[in-house]
Order: C-alpha cells, then structure tokens, then sequence
C-alpha cells in the first residue's frame, strides 16, 4: 500500500507527525522508518514474526503501595506472566527505569526476583526513581557493571544496534530530563562508522522528545541526540516514564513510550498533576501492559506491540 | 436582606473563631512561634516563594504519592528523596534569595527570600 520512496516525501512526512494515545493492542509496522500499517492486533503477529523479537517493561514502581495500586509487586508478577506466555519467545528484555518506587536494596531484590523469572536477559536504563542514592550506587551496582557514565552502553543484536541512554541525573532547575555533553559525545562516537541502513533502537527513561514541558516530560538536549540519528534510515525510540502509550512519527525516527506495569498516569493537561492515577480496580490492568517489539530480517521492518495486562 | 447577611457573617465569624482556637490548641508549644512551611503537592512547592528573615527554620513536606526532593540551585542545601508524609528542615541564617527545585522533577521550582532581621523587631 505504501511504497519505498514515501519515506523521502516531506508533504506525506508532515501528515504523519501525529500522536497517538491507545490503551489496547496497537501494531506498527515499519518500513525504512515510516509505518506501513497501523491497527489493533492480538498475539497472533508475534506468533508469525522471524527475526529478532524482544520485550520491552517499564516503571514497575517495586514498593509503590498508595491507592492508584496496594501491590505493585503483584501487577509485575502478572505482566512476568505475560511474559512467559508469549507464543514466540523474545531473544531479550529492556527496561526502561523505574524498576523501584524509592531505589531501597529491598526494592531492587523483590523486581529481580520477580523479572530473573522470565529466564530472559534484560538490558535496563535507569529512571529517576532507580537513582535516589545520590551516587547511583545501588543501581550501578546491580546494572551498570560494563556500562558508562550513570550507565550508557549500546550492544548489537540480529544486525540492529541497541542504545541505551540515561536521562534522569544531574537535571536543571526548570528543566526536563537530561543527557549531557558526556553521554553525547560517547553517543556520537558510538554511531560514527555505522552504516545509514543499520537499524537502530534507543531506549531511556524519560521521552526523548517533549511530550508536555509544563509536566517535564521530555529531554531537554534529547534533540542534539536525534541529529546524530538523522542519517540513519530506521530509528525506533522505546521510552517510559509517562505510563501510558504515545507514539510519534518525525521523518525515519519512530517514538514509542511503553504502559507501566505499576501505575496509569493522565493524559498530558488533563490532571492538575502527573501523579499516580487512581481507577476503579476493574479498569486498573487495562491500562497497565508490556510492549512486543519484532525486527523482521531483511525487511527492515519494527512492529511494535502494546499489550495490556487485560484487554 | 441585610439581617440575614449580617447573620450570616456574624455565624462564620464564630465558625473561624471556635477553628482557630482548636488550631492554636492542636499545635504542641515548641512550634507555636509561627514556623514557616512549603507544602509538596500535586507536584509544587506550595507557596512557590516565601519570604523569611534570617534566622528561620523552613520545613517542607511532602504530601505527594510520589518522592520529590528539595535542591538549591546552588547546591547551598539538599534533602534527601522525601516519601508520602517525610519532612525536610533547613534553617536560612544568611540574607538572600534561595531558588531550589525538585532534583528528580526540575520543573518543580521554588524560592526562599530571607530578609534581614528588623533591629528591634
């Protein structure tokens, strides 16, 4: 239905500059960084993909016990079984940060705990919530090991290069998440030699674009990371953070932010604050889920897969 | 009309006075001499900037689902990630406008302005 060389048109470019909010199955696929379908799904398109699928968790909020969820811990252990009943299974998990509410030692043991039951290695970035040790011991500890700075590193897997980022330490006043000149420097070394075709997925805590200043909920130079990525003709950005689905298209960058397993939180401008929001209890695993991602060899295709905990 | 207005007002005025004193009397004696406060919530400092002489004990608390922290944009004091309900107290001896934020949500933004002490006053 859509050909190869809509990608260079700037006017159909324009018109896919949209965001999206859903809280079901939603299925991209992905052409040289422009979707070619989108729609509602079930598990059956992970069950037919080849190549290289992996799982994307975010804000499991381990230790997290206030009314817009008692039991965090419980709302992960359902989303492991998610997990663990996928039809393919994934070469890997990521994890977008906030694995615990308040970084305790106690907090990271019960998510290991609960995550190590996937069987599945799991590459993670912090959030603000991993780090509340001021010298991001604790999380270093258990997930740094190899990596650089607070914790960056990149890894390649079935020809596509993984990066993960870290935009939650030394924030500004006023500002929004954070990378800083370090991390960008080792980025674009990082990038430097790799061909345009290589496909490439990013992963962070916070959005790497601003979707909505007057809450945070951005990175303010995430931009002079998305020049870097400009050449490339597939760029797909997983983030969380926000606990909720969004989704962004911007020339060949695809933007995806990922369902927390532990807590909702509103639609931008419609609370007066992002905090945890409370539903009723039946609606509660509607909104929380984990995301499929499937890498089609060859087609250079990403489908991308929310799936909640009950549809 | 006006003696019901004056009813009315005259009942609120009761209502106040009868609050206050069951104010005055639920605070303990040691923080009766007035201690300044910011209030943590839906993600503000709250008020947003509070004026202070020097000398004055601040404390902010957190009244949020979610742990916030107080940071000088100086680094002149810190807190630790504050949880649902912990405090935080930092006492200001020097003049000058303090700007601080949440270090974990810098769009939180506050300010202290400590004045200098009034001679006799």
């Amino acid at each position: 239905m859509t050909s190869e060389h809509d990608n260079h048109d700037p006017s159909r470019r324009k018109v896919l500059e949209c965001m999206t909010w859903a809280g079901t199955g939603v299925l991209w696929t992905i052409a040289g960084g422009v979707p070619t379908a989108m729609g509602i799904i079930d598990q059956a398109i992970a069950a037919e993909a080849k190549g290289l699928t992996f799982l994307q968790i975010s804000d499991s909020h381990v230790g997290f016990d206030k009314p817009a969820n008692p039991n965090a811990l419980g709302t992960l252990e359902e989303a492991i079984g998610r997990v663990k009943a996928l039809p393919v299974k994934p070469a890997f998990m990521i994890h977008t940060g906030d694995i615990t509410h308040l970084s305790k030692p106690k907090e990271f043991d019960d998510a290991d705990q609960m995550i190590s039951q996937a069987r599945l290695d799991v590459h993670y970035v912090p959030g603000e919530h991993d780090i509340l040790d001021e010298e991001v011991k604790l999380y270093r500890e258990r997930y740094g090991r190899g990596a650089m700075g607070a914790g960056w590193y990149s890894f390649d897997a079935n020809g596509v290069h993984f990066i993960g980022l870290v935009n939650v330490t030394n924030l500004k006043a006023g500002g929004l998440g954070n990378l800083g000149d370090e991390q960008l420097a080792w980025l674009e070394a990082d990038l430097k030699g790799r061909t345009a075709s290589t496909p490439i997925v990013v992963f962070a805590h916070i959005p790497l674009w601003v979707v909505y200043r007057d809450w945070g909920w951005g990175t303010e130079d995430g931009g002079r990371a998305l020049d870097m990525l400009k050449r490339f003709g597939s760029v797909t950005v997983l983030n969380g953070h926000i606990h909720q689905v969004m989704q962004k298209v911007e020339g060949n960058v695809t933007f995806h932010t990922a369902q927390s397993t532990a807590f909702p939180q509103p639609v931008p401008g419609t609370a007066p604050s992002p905090g945890p929001m409370k539903v009723a209890d039946d609606k509660l695993r509607t909104l929380l889920g984990i995301t499929n991602v499937t890498f089609k060899q060859g087609e250079q295709r990403l489908a991308i897969v929310d799936q909640p905990l009950q549809s | 009309m006006v003696l019901r207005k004056l009813c009315v007002g005259g009942l609120r005025q009761a209502v106040l006075g009868i609050a206050a004193l069951l104010a005055i009397a639920a605070i303990p004696p040691s923080a009766r001499a007035e201690e300044p406060s910011v209030k943590i919530d839906n993600f503000t400092f709250n008020p947003p900037t509070l004026t202070i002489a020097a000398g004055t004990t601040v404390t902010w608390k957190n009244e949020d689902d979610i742990p916030h922290t107080v940071a000088s944009t100086t680094k002149a004091f810190k807190s630790k990630a504050l949880d649902t309900d912990d405090s935080y107290t930092f006492t200001f001896t020097t003049p000058g406008v303090y700007e601080y934020f949440c270090s974990l949500h810098p769009h939180m933004t506050g300010k202290i302005v400590v004045e200098a002490k009034t001679g006799s006053n």
